[in-house]
């Protein structure tokens, strides 16, 4: 199976709470470098079999007509990634 | 007089717009989100919740709702619509309004009896307010920053199309302090704070909700 990983954040100019709320908790954790944070989204989509061009222009469309409003937030990447484990890869811990 | 309610799941306050167009001497006619028929209303109420939980964005999976199929077309030919905190920010993701909703500036959900100054008396569902004049109604939300762009903040200002703005503080960083906007038609209203909570004596802050429902009344009555 394969699957379409899309990320969505907001507009840099768009104020983001949740962000600031994880800024704030970070130094009380001892992580003092770290001057702003931006919090976004993330959606896999799974599909049969390899990703096509197909499958990367409907989670496009998805991405704009749904997963994000252009109104607050950009389409930051949609892009495929042919296993899953490869999209866990990305974060060890998981 | 039809006054159609729409409950999603997760409408809390769809009983209570009911009520008030009940109070106002209207028939309330329950529209259900799954199908795709306004049951020939002569307005519509879309109310306060959580519809689908707000997961992915508030209002986002309402605005694809079937029920929204028949709404939208609707409201573009000039049906009244209202749409109260949730159902503002359904307006807003169906792009019948502009700008968005985002999470309060301090991060807290909010419930307080807020004031307000009606700027525009002339839209559907404000025309027997009076220009200026201050009311207080119920405030509560999580997400009730009205966001937009400069150009579209502008627009709104210049055309006149801020209905209802917040007095005596911002409760959660609304641009401009906008608590409430219309479409340029006028036929089309969402403001975060509910009026359907102030209504009748001993239930709220005052009863300054009514005119809202009242106006609906005489703008379908005189159209």
């Amino acid at each position: 199976m394969g699957h379409v990983v899309i990320d969505v954040m907001l507009k840099p100019e768009i104020l983001d709470p949740q962000g600031q709320a994880v800024s704030g908790a970070l130094p009380r954790l001892g992580f003092e470098q770290f001057r702003e944070v931006r919090q976004g989204k993330r959606f896999v989509l799974t599909v049969d079999g390899e990703v096509t061009e197909e499958h990367l222009a409907a989670a496009a469309e998805a991405a704009e007509k749904l997963l994000s409003n252009p109104v607050i937030e950009d389409v930051v990447s949609v892009r495929a990634q042919q296993d899953v484990d490869s999209v866990r890869a990305e974060d060890p811990d998981q | 007089m039809k006054v159609g309610v729409v409950t999603f799941p997760g409408s809390l306050d769809d009983r209570d717009a009911a009520r008030a167009v009940r109070a106002v001497g209207a028939e309330a006619v329950t529209l259900w989100h799954g199908d795709a028929d306004l049951k020939g209303v002569d307005a519509v109420v879309l109310p306060g919740g959580f519809s689908y939980g707000d997961y992915l964005r508030c209002g986002a999976i309402a605005r694809f709702a079937p029920v929204m199929d028949a709404l939208i077309p609707a409201a573009r030919g000039g049906l009244p619509v209202i749409g109260i905190c949730n159902g503002f920010q359904v307006l807003c993701e169906s792009h019948l309004l502009p700008g968005a909703l985002i999470r309060n500036d301090h991060r807290k959900f909010n419930c307080v009896d807020q004031r307000l100054v009606v700027e525009n008396a002339s839209t559907a569902w404000t025309s027997d307010f009076v220009a200026g004049q201050e009311i207080t109604i119920v405030l509560k939300n999580g997400e009730g920053g009205f966001v937009a762009d400069e150009r579209t903040l502008d627009e709104l200002e210049g055309e006149g199309r801020v209905v209802v703005r917040y007095a005596g503080g911002n409760p959660n960083g609304s641009y401009r302090a906008i608590a409430g906007i219309t479409n340029d038609r006028g036929n089309i209203v969402g403001l975060m704070p509910h009026p359907e909570h102030a209504v009748e004596e001993g239930y709220g802050p005052s009863t300054d909700g009514l005119p809202f429902f009242t106006s609906v009344l005489k703008q379908v009555a005189n159209a």
